[in-house]
Formats: structure tokens, sequence, C-alpha cells
């Protein structure tokens, strides 16, 4: 599927079952994102496929 | 799978100190819910204030502001104010005051814009670039809280708002923790600066209890979340190195934020009542804003970082 990565500014294409494996695969704290499939936000136990879009958006303000 | 608790429908975040799920429209009242509930728990507005709400264009403050003003719409006796202070850091500070300016046309909130250049004669990328080895936090840190005090007052708010949310105080609190800072921790808190010297504002923080995911949520799902920026000068800043290790823990043992602060509100009484405090309030003799030595730490600054 097809990930944005926003605080990197980065695009990925990424194989995982979940929005969990999703993160852990990119080694990202899931504490510190929301992720938006499609644009509309899911949570962590979310079951993903392959079609897909995802945005990983970072939580931590700007300074 | 798991689905909203209070509707069964498809949730959109899993809340960290407990183990339930909301979906959209569950989640945002949830969300006022609690902001509005910290407001009246601490009694956070009276009758006939005059809130400023300090503003960035980022989806605390945006969010902030949005409830406050919704809060008071029907509340003729209130009046809020936005200001802004624009720190002069090109590619970032510019693009969020650009979309702060337009929130606020669109919402129809009175916006003041105090620039560093303005009021020091510089901005502080001018700054940076003919002083290197400063940190930049601290210097930025102590001018925005200088013209956010100044302004307010001669702006006539009774108290400033702001968007500090429960990461923030989570952090703060462990910092000071960590360089033995209990007395500033004792100024801490969702009401602040109560002590009755009219030489300080009050501040007030209603996102005091919601975390900084709770906040992107909401700022996300109401469309207050514009392009991601991150201040080119924060990231190896002491808090930054607090921030990551607190959310190591949080991921590793959810609710260990709301437990500090937690923890913090139960002593902090404690610390307000025990805390003596030796610093007496003078003048500055430069600008003659409050301050705890002969001349105030940012005319200190202007001084030697500005005018050299």
């Amino acid at each position: 599927m097809k990930v944005f990565i926003e605080r990197t500014n980065e695009h990925r294409e990424v194989k995982a079952e979940t929005v969990r494996e999703l993160l852990e695969l990119l080694e990202i704290n899931p504490t510190t994102v929301i992720v938006a499939r499609n644009n509309e936000l899911v949570i962590d136990n979310t079951k993903l496929n392959r079609r897909d879009s995802i945005k990983i958006l970072s939580v931590i303000s700007g300074g | 799978m798991m689905v909203c608790k209070k509707c069964s429908t498809t949730p959109v975040i899993k809340l960290s100190n407990s183990n339930i799920s909301l979906c959209k429209s569950c989640f945002v009242r949830y969300f006022e819910k609690k902001v509005f509930k910290t407001i009246r728990t601490y009694n956070l507005i009276e009758d006939n204030d005059h809130l400023g709400v300090a503003v960035s264009g980022g989806k605390d403050s945006t969010t902030l502001l949005y409830l406050l003003n919704k809060l008071i719409k029907d509340r003729k006796d209130i009046k809020l104010t936005g200001i802004a202070i624009d720190e002069g850091i090109e590619g970032y500070r510019d693009k969020s005051l650009e979309f702060l300016k337009s929130f606020c046309d669109k919402n129809k909130v009175n916006l003041k814009i105090f620039s560093y250049k303005d009021a020091f004669g510089k901005s502080l990328d001018s700054i940076l670039k003919s002083n290197k080895s400063i940190i930049p936090c601290s210097v930025c840190g102590v001018f925005r809280r200088y013209l956010l005090n100044k302004n307010s007052k001669e702006l006539g708010f009774t108290k400033l708002a702001t968007g500090h949310n429960l990461d923030d105080e989570a952090q703060t609190v462990l910092m000071n923790y960590f360089r033995r800072n209990i007395k500033v921790s004792a100024r801490l808190g969702p009401i602040t600066g109560v002590m009755n010297n009219s030489k300080f504002i009050k501040r007030i923080k209603p996102l005091y209890f919601m975390t900084e995911k709770e906040v992107t949520t909401y700022a996300y799902l109401k469309g207050f979340v514009d392009k991601y920026m991150e201040c080119p000068n924060d990231s190896d800043s002491y808090r930054a190195q607090v921030r990551d290790m607190l959310n190591g823990f949080e991921a590793k043992y959810p609710g260990t934020k709301h437990s500090i602060i937690t923890s913090f509100l139960e002593i902090l009484p404690l610390l307000k009542n025990n805390i003596e405090y030796k610093d007496v309030i003078k003048n500055c003799s430069i600008c003659n804003e409050p301050c705890s030595q002969d001349i105030c730490q940012a005319c200190k600054y202007v001084e030697s970082l500005v005018k050299n």
C-alpha cells in the first residue's frame, strides 16, 4: 500500500496487515502519530489492504 | 474488531488512559465536554473576562481558540482576542501566521500580532545568525513570554489562555524534577499566576487534561490541521529529549502521562503552601516590566544579542 509519512515528507510502499504492524515496520511510536486510511482516521488494530492510501500524521507540536 | 464504546460504529481513536475507543462524533463530544469541564472545575473563565488567547496557527492553539470562541459566543459580557507573536522564523512562523489570519477572519476573531523585530529590533533568524553559540529556545522563550505579558496588560486582558496540553505539562513537571527546579513547578497547574499582582496576567490552560494525540485528532476532524511544520530550532532542545523519552514510556505503559499529571496535582497544593518565595518582584530599570533582578532577562538579551 502507499504510505505518506508527513513528518519526514516521505512516500513509501509498504506491506502490512494492520496499522500496528505498519507502524512497527516503519519504527514509528504509535503515541506520536495519528493514522488516516483514505483520509479517515483509524486505530491501531484496523486491518489494511493493499489498495489503501495511508497518511501518518505527527501529533508533536512544531515548537 | 474494536468498535466505538458508545455507539458501536467505527472508532477514530483509542484513549490512552483506558481501553475505550470512540468514533468521530462521540470523540468530538467527549473532547469538548472534557475541556468545558476543566474550565468549570478550575473556574478558568469568570463574568466580564477579557480573554486573550495565545495563538500561533498550530493545532493546539487553533483548537483552543475555536473552543473558547464557541463557549463564549452567547456571553455578551466576555470578550475574546487572539494574540500571536511573530518571532521571525522564515519558512515556519510566516506560514503558520498566514493560516491563523485566515482562521480568525473566517471565525470573526479579533487578532493582534507582535513581532520580535518591532519590539527588539531584530528577528530571531537574524539574532541566531550573528550569535551561533546560543540556545535558540532559551532566548525565544524569554522574548515570547515578555511580549505576551506586556501586550496582554496593554490590551486589557484579564486572563491569557494558552494551548498547553497534558503532554506539555507532563514534560515540564519532569524537566523541573530533572533540573531541581521544584519552585518553578509550584507555579504550574490549569490556572497560574494567581498571586494578586497586577504586573502579571493570569494564565489559563483549558486543554490541560487533553493529550497531544487527542488534540491532534480533534484538530484533524475539525479541519484545523494545516501542513505539518516543525520549528527549525526545536530538534535538540532539552524539552524535545524529555518528550521523546516520555513518549517511549507511554507506548510501553499507556497512561503514564496521565499518572504524572494526576500525581502532580495531588502534591501541587503542598508545593504552593510550602515553597518559600524569596524573590522580590522589582521593576526592570530599562523597560519597567516586572522581574526578579534590576534588569529583566529580555533586556539583558537585547543588550548582549541584539545590540552587539
